[in-house]
């Protein structure tokens, strides 16, 4: 129990620290680096969470597929990225500093107040069935009943989300192509 | 012994970041880097309620379907992030202030 708890708050601190560097570095190839290793200590924290095959699916589609395509789209368009960095007029979307930062930290305070005041008394569902007994437990084959119940009871989300992929794939196919008749 | 709370206050603190860099970032990429990270804070909340869940599996399925929505949306954010800059010829959203050609 011990050297679990240490494990969480290694993966945990590695995560959080890595996220506040990331915003706060000017490099954005560094920064799409650090990514990784948030991206790492969050599959990390679900292996915690005894969600084995979430976190395979996290290194395979994060840092396989996603943090690819970003390295690549900053290449692509690396050319005015040192120009953007020195100048600050014309806001428009962006807020200054340190109204985003006064912003984000009045919402996690918010959160985490909420969150301990909530945990005092937990919703009626999670009670049940820790009296009952059905939690996920370590020794479960979560894959094995993950597939079955994409297979029957969630049959009908798991097809809407494999034809919006397709959709949304062909979608980016089609907007990212070269225009020749122009 | 972790429970829910430390999960839920770890995600609330990535989620809190990825809030800053989508408000305080001059740059479209860092801004999709931040929608991550708040997906990324939305599936770990997924899956630490869905340990809860033996009967349904709801949680760690919809964090499954988080995980593939946030790949399509980063697919086609990023083929109009590459637009943009094709157009534009920049990538600061403050200098995308037009529709017309």
């Amino acid at each position: 129990m011990m050297i679990e708890s240490l494990l969480f708050y290694a993966f945990a601190s590695m995560a959080i620290v890595s996220a506040l560097l990331l915003v706060n570095i000017r490099n954005t190839a560094r920064a799409l680096f650090l990514l990784f290793i948030v991206l790492f200590a969050m599959a990390g924290l679900y292996l915690f969470a005894l969600a084995d095959f979430i976190a395979i699916t996290q290194i395979l589609v994060y840092v396989g597929g996603v943090l690819i395509l970003l390295i690549f789209a900053f290449m692509l368009s690396n050319k005015e990225l040192l120009n953007d960095l020195q100048s600050t007029s014309k806001r428009f979307i962006s807020l200054p500093n340190w109204q985003a930062l006064a912003l984000a930290v009045a919402f996690l305070g918010v959160m985490v107040y909420s969150y301990i005041s909530w945990s005092q008394h937990m919703p009626q569902w999670i009670t049940q069935s820790e009296a009952k007994g059905t939690v996920i437990l370590p020794t479960d084959n979560n894959i094995k009943v993950l597939g079955f119940k994409f297979m029957t009871q969630y049959v009908l989300p798991f097809e809407i989300i494999s034809v919006f992929l397709m959709m949304a794939l062909m979608g980016a196919a089609h907007l990212s192509r070269k225009e020749n008749n122009e | 012994m972790i429970t829910l709370t430390h999960f839920l206050v770890v995600s609330a603190c990535i989620f809190c970041i990825g809030l800053y860099a989508v408000l305080a970032k001059r740059n479209t990429i860092m801004i999709l880097v931040g929608i991550e990270l708040m997906i990324n804070a939305a599936i770990l909340n997924f899956v630490a309620f869905g340990k809860y869940d033996k009967v349904n599996y709801g949680g760690q399925v919809f964090a499954l379907f988080a995980i593939v929505l946030a790949a399509a949306a980063v697919a086609v954010g990023l083929a109009i992030i590459l637009n943009v800059y094709r157009h534009f010829k920049t990538i600061n959203p403050e200098n995308i202030h037009e529709l017309k050609d």
